[in-house]
């Protein structure tokens, strides 16, 4: 019996297609899609002016001003200090090297809470790094600071770990060449390097800025949770949960993740341009 | 611009890749750096252009020494094998690169630098793609940018480091005619490196034959091809067919062959080695001068050229090329004996 044309064209030398997209669609619906939906069925039962009361209160404003901020913050303090770990990384052999290169895996695999609760003993005002800033008049630890030094801790290694490969695999001899064209050191690295790391460098910064919105434990405890003060948005979605308020707690956590959705959806785009510059060689 | 070399040596850790090498270029000359890998031919090029720096040695351009000079004020254009685009540019700024780099004060206006890369991508044919991306190119095309790109700053010397590397056959054709005549039109002094001896013979003016880091040989295409200086030389450069013996009170016993040699007429025997190419060497039914038996064991028909292989008394492959029309007047069959007369024979004692 003939098989339909349609059918054919699918048929490809990989089998499973049809078997493997089943189960990434189904998986993917369980574990991202179930949860997220439900968020959106619960927060609709606050009605309009009730979603925008519980996501428009001044307490609850002050906690997006802190989170954003300080997520941005920490995300180019990543970006620069990142992007000198990789460079140092890649292009210098020294002792060391590798312990360094495992380091920087660390705040992954390292629970927040645990980097949360030796930060604070750090960063407090009889700590070891607290005691000399406060001598200098800064107060890191309960403030916006001590916010924005947890979420660097946790950013870092996306900045690292999407930089390096793009940076390991940048030839030399590009570099050469611009040289042998004439061009001095910095305009080597200006007009060549940089550009070429761009794309991937920016995506490092908006994963560590994506990561960092949606940060809990290793801030809890440095921030001090003073309300309107250092408060972020994820302590306020469990202190409205320990409320028992859930559609208020889904309400925030429904704005938190439109955010993160459009920053992971512009990420996206941003790989999508690097891959087809870094297609060249 | 002339280029002349001194005394370059050049070591990484215990491996010595450029060993007391001397030359020179004479302005407006095409020569070729040919070697097997490892011979020192890339690192004496990039030796040249200041991408390395030399252990001992010299480099002298234009008779003045170059030596210290940084690779951004050598006036060198240099091509690398794989091209080395700058991957987020155009093919336009990629040749506009060198100008716009250029101290405020030497930069050119934007107007001069738009008719100078025009004229470029127009002189390597590539003016219709000056809005594409490299990724968008092909290999000969990218590398064809790379050469305009070199072209731009208006290099005294231009440096090819295996341009023809990466290239399927029928591009690296194409491309080093395309080479040749460029270069005729231009010419610019130039110095490429390539491990392909057709290339070499095919493109340039002279050739320097490089082995373990020394040089070999010297000399025009057709000197290193029929007037080897070494046995290296003679086997690195085509097909040849090696007989091991001695020479003593003028003759050479080599394997099956026995010649004269006139040149050591001492009785004290001193190795040697024999070269004969496989289109020196004839075939017939009976004797005909020195020469030996053989058992012919295969035939390659295809081709202008027959390509026969034989077996001496002692089992050692002897190849031979035949015109058809000798094979035609002869017509062989395998496991045919017949007699093997060389026409010449290189000799090199040790």
């Amino acid at each position: 019996m003939p098989v339909p044309d349609r059918f054919r064209k699918t048929h490809s030398v990989l089998p499973g297609f049809g078997l493997a997209l089943g189960v990434s669609v189904l998986s993917l619906s369980l574990i991202v899609l179930l949860p997220l939906s439900t968020l959106f069925w619960k927060s609709s039962g606050l009605g309009w002016s009730g979603f925008w009361q519980a996501v428009s209160a001044p307490r609850v404003v002050a906690s997006y001003k802190l989170t954003f901020g300080a997520a941005l913050a920490a995300a180019i303090v990543n970006g620069v200090f990142g992007f000198i770990v990789t460079w140092v990384l890649v292009r210098y052999r020294f002792p060391g090297r590798r312990l360094v290169d495992a380091l920087v895996d660390f705040p992954f695999a390292l629970p927040t809470a645990v980097a949360g609760i030796t930060l604070t003993t750090l960063y407090a005002p009889n700590g070891w790094l607290g005691e000399p800033l406060a001598r200098l008049g800064v107060k890191a630890a309960f403030t916006p600071l001590g916010v924005t030094i947890a979420l660097t801790f946790i950013g870092l290694p996306f900045v690292v770990r999407t930089l390096q490969p793009v940076l390991e695999s940048l030839d030399p001899e590009v570099e050469e060449a611009a040289a042998s064209l004439g061009a001095s050191r910095l305009q080597t690295i200006a007009r060549v390097v940089l550009p070429a790391l761009f794309p991937a460098w920016l995506t490092g910064v908006a994963l560590a800025f994506a990561r960092a919105l949606g940060e809990y434990g290793s801030v809890v405890f440095i921030a001090g949770n003073m309300p309107m003060k250092t408060e972020i948005t994820p302590l306020l979605i469990i202190t409205k949960l320990e409320q028992y308020d859930y559609a208020g707690a889904t309400a925030i956590a429904v704005v938190t993740l439109v955010a993160s959705f459009s920053m992971l959806l512009a990420i996206n785009r941003l790989q999508t341009w690097s891959a087809r510059l870094g297609a060249a060689e | 611009m002339s280029i002349e070399v001194r005394n370059i040596t050049k070591s990484f850790g215990s491996f010595t890749a450029v060993n007391d090498v001397s030359l020179t270029v004479p302005t407006g000359e095409l020569v070729a750096l040919l070697g097997p890998s490892g011979s020192g031919k890339t690192s004496l090029l990039r030796i040249i252009a200041g991408l390395e720096k030399a252990d001992r040695g010299q480099v002298l351009f234009e008779g003045e020494d170059a030596t210290a000079r940084d690779v951004r004020h050598r006036g060198v254009g240099f091509v690398f094998q794989h091209y080395a685009l700058f991957r987020h540019m155009t093919v336009f700024e990629n040749v506009a690169f060198g100008l716009r780099v250029r101290p405020r004060a030497r930069r050119p206006a934007e107007s001069v630098v738009r008719t100078k890369v025009t004229d470029l991508l127009k002189l390597v044919q590539l003016d219709w793609l000056a809005d594409r991306y490299p990724s968008q190119l092909s290999g000969g095309q990218r590398q064809r940018v790379a050469l305009a790109r070199a072209l731009a700053v208006e290099p005294r010397v231009l440096l090819l480091d295996e341009p023809f590397g990466s290239l399927d056959a029928k591009v690296r054709q194409e491309l080093r005619r395309w080479l040749r005549r460029l270069h005729d039109e231009i010419r610019v002094t130039s110095v490429f490196v390539t491990h392909d001896q057709e290339e070499a013979l095919e493109v340039s003016d002279r050739v320097v034959v490089m082995n373990q880091g020394r040089v070999e040989q010297i000399g025009t295409p057709a000197d290193v091809f029929e007037r080897p200086a070494t046995p290296f030389v003679m086997g690195f450069l085509g097909n040849v067919n090696m007989f091991h013996g001695r020479v003593e009170g003028g003759r050479a016993h080599l394997g099956p062959l026995s010649v004269d040699y006139p040149e050591h007429a001492d009785l004290s025997p001193r190795d040697a080695q024999g070269f004969a190419r496989p289109y020196e060497l004839d075939l017939a039914r009976e004797e005909a001068g020195p020469g030996f038996w053989a058992t012919l064991r295969h035939v390659n028909p295809a081709g202008a050229i027959v390509k026969l292989e034989l077996e001496d008394g002692e089992k050692r492959l002897v190849q031979v090329e035949a015109t058809r029309e000798q094979f035609e007047a002869l017509k062989p069959a395998a496991g045919e004996r017949l007699y093997v007369t060389p026409r010449q024979v290189r000799i090199f004692v040790a």
